[in-house]
């Protein structure tokens, strides 16, 4: 398999220009800016199937191409460096070993909707990654692919690097909107969405770490050799973050469409000390776990999640062995969810801590009958009733736990104790 | 109201909001500023950073309250986060704060009496293949042990 987001990551002093330049660095963006038209870029990142790697999966060329090309007003890009999904740290990996792609990606993003000022806005957590974002983009500055003019072709492009403050809503597009307006990271209702509407109400492109970062290879070697990559829907390479019960966890790259199963137990060396798998969720906490015996014929693309019932999401794949007791794992990403809501709509606020507060009961053998009635309930009346996909973000996943280990549940409660891990 | 940057925290401030196409985005920058020029944002400093940024004092104490990296009271010299999201959890991360807590003397959102260790539990923060982890101020800890873990605790002074 051909290395595109990896392919630096591992060589030497790879977050400085000097090695980003030579390994072929900020060509694509020369490229782009000397020869290409922002129409015939954007019609490149359509025909590439490049679908954005935040967690939606939407299309990145077709999202460009909402952006009015005749708006008065100011447009702007911001790359999503927020990274906050439970079990999701691919961006942080680019961030820190492979700056510079994140750069020349957001500079050609911003070139195709004709924005002149670009954001990196990275989770507040991640210092170490600022200083070495805050550093790369030095080096750019200086090297004069960000600032006016650029390779002299008369583009000009300021690239503003912003750190949060700890709130996991703020990787949700809006809410970073509204965390770069200067108060608190607060989703807005869609439409108007952000192509229109979006940064101070002005035309805005909001991309992943890892959807910019891909753009400067399909550049440089064009749509189609990326294209070529994947199955039908699912084009190209992907990130997965591994963790969990996992001889090897670390951050992976794949060809979309490849066997979940034996990326697990081949490349990932399985499940350690002799326990079996017992479930897996493959596409960061907010979406359905899937348990062993599901992942027969998985292979990782947005399509074949989805027709097992999950879906492909960050791609943070979280792998939970035999021992692991079920409940406490809802109960843990449901005290997430409980934690991070944002407040803004009821259903969201008052659903996340009573799934919450139901889940903790229930793990301390403290659980009534009709309990996981009451939260399949909550968890129903919470999908689709708010502003943001937050409220299906802490929905679907506990729902989930619930229905596919439904037997542990229910003894949980008959027997007023866990029955599978000592702890 | 007796707080105020100094002359240098001052040229920085003059110098991120001229960076912003507006200045009411350079809200999280400037608050960092005073957070690390005060210590902590306490009322004065909400009120002072209002009045800089030209906006309700209401709107800021909005900020503040929203983001865990805004302290509004003071805290240890080492603020100490432990993980304790699902990745971390199935590595043990419960046993990691058990042991802090054993060491330092302390329950979880407290301070020690010397002021040098907070202890606190977060959410994910990106680290999960290399779980269990803590954070101290800026720098994470990583493959952390119920042993380690009193070492790294020993060399923060
Ligand atoms: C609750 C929530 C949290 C999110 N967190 C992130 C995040 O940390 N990073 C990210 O890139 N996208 C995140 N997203 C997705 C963004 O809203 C948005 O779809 C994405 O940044 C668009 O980029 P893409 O098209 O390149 O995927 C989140 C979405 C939701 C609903
Ligand atoms: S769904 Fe939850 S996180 Fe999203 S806006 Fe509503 S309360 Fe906030
Ligand atoms: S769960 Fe602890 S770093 Fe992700």
């Amino acid at each position: 398999m051909e290395k595109i987001l990896l392919r630096n990551v591992d060589a030497p002093d790879s977050h400085t220009i000097g090695a980003y330049r030579s390994r072929g660095g900020y060509r694509a963006l020369e490229k782009v800016v000397r020869e290409m038209s922002p129409e015939r870029l954007i019609d490149e990142i359509k025909a590439s199937g490049l679908r954005g790697r935040g967690g939606a999966g939407f299309p990145t060329g077709m999202k460009w191409g909402f952006v009015p090309k005749d708006s008065p007003k100011p447009k702007y890009v911001v790359c999503n460096a927020d990274e906050s999904e439970p079990g999701t740290f691919k961006d942080r990996l680019l961030i820190e070993k492979d700056p510079h792609s994140i750069i020349e990606g957001t500079i050609i993003a911003a070139y195709a909707i004709r924005s002149h000022t670009a954001f990196i806005y990275i989770r507040g957590e991640l210092s170490f990654g600022a200083k070495v974002l805050g550093r790369a983009i030095e080096e750019a500055v200086a090297a004069g692919y960000l600032g006016k003019n650029i390779f002299g072709a008369g583009y000009d492009i300021d690239l503003i690097l912003h750190r949060g403050a700890g709130a996991y809503i703020c990787g949700e597009e809006t809410g970073l909107l509204s965390s770069l307006e200067g108060g608190k990271g607060w989703p807005k209702v869609k439409p108007p969405f952000p192509a229109t509407h979006g940064l101070f109400g002005c035309p805005t492109v909001v991309n992943n770490v890892e959807t910019l970062a891909s753009l400067p290879w399909i550049v440089e070697r064009g749509a189609a050799r990326y294209a070529a990559i994947g199955t039908e829907k699912s084009k190209g390479t992907k990130l997965f973050s591994v963790s969990g019960h996992i001889r090897k966890p670390g951050v992976y790259e794949v060809d979309m469409g490849y066997p979940f199963k034996k990326f697990l137990e081949e490349d990932c060396g399985g499940v350690p000390n002799g326990k079996k798998l017992k479930g897996v969720i493959p596409g960061g906490a907010s979406m359905p776990v899937l348990r062993a015996d599901e992942l027969d014929g998985v292979t990782m693309d947005y399509e074949s999640f989805q027709a097992a019932g999950t879906l492909l999401g960050s791609g943070g794949v979280i792998v939970m062995d035999e021992s692991t007791c079920m409940v406490r794992s809802a109960w843990n990403i449901s005290r997430f969810f409980a934690h991070e809501s944002c407040g803004q709509c009821s259903p969201c606020r008052e659903g996340c801590h009573w799934m919450e507060k139901i889940f903790r009961r229930v793990e301390r053998g403290e659980g009534k009958a009709g309990d996981l009635e009451l939260i399949l309930s909550v968890s129903g009346n919470i999908m689709g009733n708010t502003i943001c996909p937050f409220g299906d973000a802490a929905a679907m996943p506990a729902a989930a736990f619930i229905k596919k280990f439904r037997p542990e549940f229910d003894a949980h409660i008959a027997q007023k104790k866990c029955t599978v891990s000592a702890s | 109201m007796a707080l105020e940057f100094s002359p240098e925290t001052h040229k920085k401030f003059d110098a991120i909001v001229g960076r912003y196409p507006k200045k009411e985005a350079a809200m999280l920058p400037v608050l960092y500023l005073a957070q690390e020029e005060f210590g902590y944002l306490g009322p004065e400093a909400i009120e002072y950073v209002a009045a800089i940024m030209d906006v309700p004092v209401a709107r800021v104490y909005g900020v503040v309250t929203f983001y865990t990296m805004l302290n509004m009271k003071p805290i240890g010299r080492h603020h100490t986060q432990v993980c304790r999201t699902l990745p971390c959890a199935l590595a043990g991360a419960e046993r990691i704060t058990a042991a802090i807590k054993a060491k330092l003397g302390i329950e979880l959102g407290e301070t020690t009496a010397d002021g040098r260790f907070t202890l606190s539990e977060v959410e994910c923060l990106a680290s999960c293949g290399t779980a269990p982890m803590m954070q101290v101020n800026d720098d994470y800890y990583e493959n952390l042990s119920e042993q380690n873990v009193g070492e790294i605790l020993d060399r923060l002074k």
